[in-house]
């Protein structure tokens, strides 16, 4: 069977790649598009290691079929650096040690983002909920919990 | 397989009439991990998210139209809807994470058939009607009755939901649905347990619905808490004997989550509670 061609915006840059109908679309940006940021932790929506924003909305990409993402614009970890620019949460992580072995990371920047995206000034306990679909089996979750705080406050200071 | 993503209902009906191994999907919550666990990839994976009336959650008249498709994300962010049916939408924000309730949907949880699905019990409490789309047209069902068993629901082959209907709660009535799980977030009910309570002006209970999930194979209307509850005021009594109706009527698993005795009990706790959070609520005039 023919492979499905499908056109998206990714982290601002048009794209097109091909798929089959099965894949996810975790497999296309890792596979077709080369960009890794996104990990398979479970392939079944626990972990979060393979969150992306596509049309605003935070989603695991593993239970995206590749397909679906036809004229729609998704943002990986890729796309959260301004060129060289960390962007203040991967920054706050670096200087919070909130990782270790750092395959959760990109998952948890990116749904941190959402959360902030969503609401810019959350407390402790909006932070755990907001990242509750995000597993690390290195840190305890404390430090990122603190990091995504300090980095709110930094973006509010920025603003 | 192929993936197709109609724009109308009638084509999603013509391509499972054509091809009974064709499956609609919503989120993909369920259904990718069911094929991850090796169950057989449907022909055609149908994409509902593409059709309006699938994911369209509006007002008409007196009466909520949910699109069977529509993320739960749209539930917990719309505030009317919230204000009207705040049981059903804070259950849709108990499930899963965040990154799952911006896919999964009421029309997936009710036919995935788990019987621990979170939203099913607070669609029977507010009466809920699914619309059904087949070959022969559309009609309308109890969404209580699509469920049969786990896994298996009342839908013939070639039959989808197309969206919810629940009628508007009248004045001084709410509802709510409460579940206990081992954790604070991200788990599945070992109880869970809905009510709708009306309250005349006076604080007496004028009606009452009450249903209980992950404690049968289905969800399970409890009729004998609102034979107790309706007629006057919310009494320890008559709470004492809710309780006891809610752990009458459940006839629950035995496993590590939870013993029977264990998941009885909490049964009517919980019902206990939702009746109060319900009753709470519609004191305060409900939604209106």
């Amino acid at each position: 069977m023919s492979r499905t061609h499908v056109s998206c915006v990714v982290n601002d840059d048009d794209v097109e790649f091909l798929c089959d109908a099965g894949e996810s679309l975790l497999d296309a940006l890792r596979d077709e598009l080369r960009l890794m940021g996104a990990k398979e932790g479970c392939g079944t929506g626990d972990c979060g290691a393979c969150s992306i924003i596509m049309d605003g909305r935070l989603q695991c990409s593993c239970l995206i079929l590749a397909p679906e993402a036809e004229g729609t614009t998704i943002t990986t970890v890729e796309g959260l650096a301004d060129g060289d620019h960390l962007h203040p949460l991967q920054q706050c992580f670096l200087e919070g040690a909130a990782l270790q072995c750092g395959i959760c990371t990109p998952g948890f920047l990116v749904a941190a983002k959402a959360l902030l995206d969503r609401n810019p000034d959350p407390t402790e306990t909006e932070v755990r909920y907001g990242l509750a679909g995000n597993l690390c089996r290195c840190t305890g979750y404390d430090k990122i919990i603190r990091s995504v705080l300090v980095a709110a406050d930094r973006m509010k200071e920025q603003a | 397989m192929r993936y197709i993503a109609p724009t109308s209902v009638a084509e999603v009906v013509a391509l499972l009439a054509e091809d009974p191994e064709a499956r609609v999907f919503a989120g993909a919550t369920d259904l990718v991990p069911q094929m991850r666990a090796g169950r057989p990839e449907p022909s055609i994976a149908i994409d509902l998210k593409k059709i309006a009336r699938l994911t369209d959650v509006s007002l008409h008249g007196g009466t909520w139209r949910i699109g069977a498709a529509a993320p739960t994300s749209d539930l917990t962010g719309n505030a009317a809807l919230a204000a009207d049916l705040p049981g059903l939408v804070h259950a849709g924000g108990l499930i899963g994470s965040d990154q799952i309730q911006n896919r999964a949907s009421l029309g997936g949880n009710l036919c995935n058939a788990s019987p621990a699905a979170d939203s099913v019990p607070a669609l029977v409490v507010n009466g809920a009607r699914a619309t059904i789309a087949g070959v022969d047209g559309e009609r309308t069902v109890e969404a209580l009755d699509v469920p049969t068993g786990p896994g298996q629901t009342s839908l013939a082959p070639g039959e989808f939901i197309v969206c919810f209907e629940i009628d508007r709660p009248p004045a001084r009535t709410s509802d709510a649905y409460l579940r206990l799980i081992p954790r604070t977030e991200m788990d599945i009910a070992i109880v869970g347990a809905a009510a709708r309570i009306s309250l005349d002006g006076d604080g007496n209970c004028v009606d009452a619905v009450v249903a209980l999930g992950a404690v049968a194979p289905t969800v399970v209307p409890v009729p004998v808490a609102t034979e107790a509850l309706v007629g006057g005021p919310i009494t320890n009594d008559v709470l004492a004997t809710v309780a006891a109706a809610c752990g009458e009527a459940s006839s629950p698993i035995d496993d590590k989550r939870g013993t029977v005795a264990y998941r009885r009990q909490v049964a009517g706790v919980l019902a206990k509670r939702a009746v109060l959070e319900a009753a709470g609520r519609a004191g305060n005039g409900g939604g209106r």
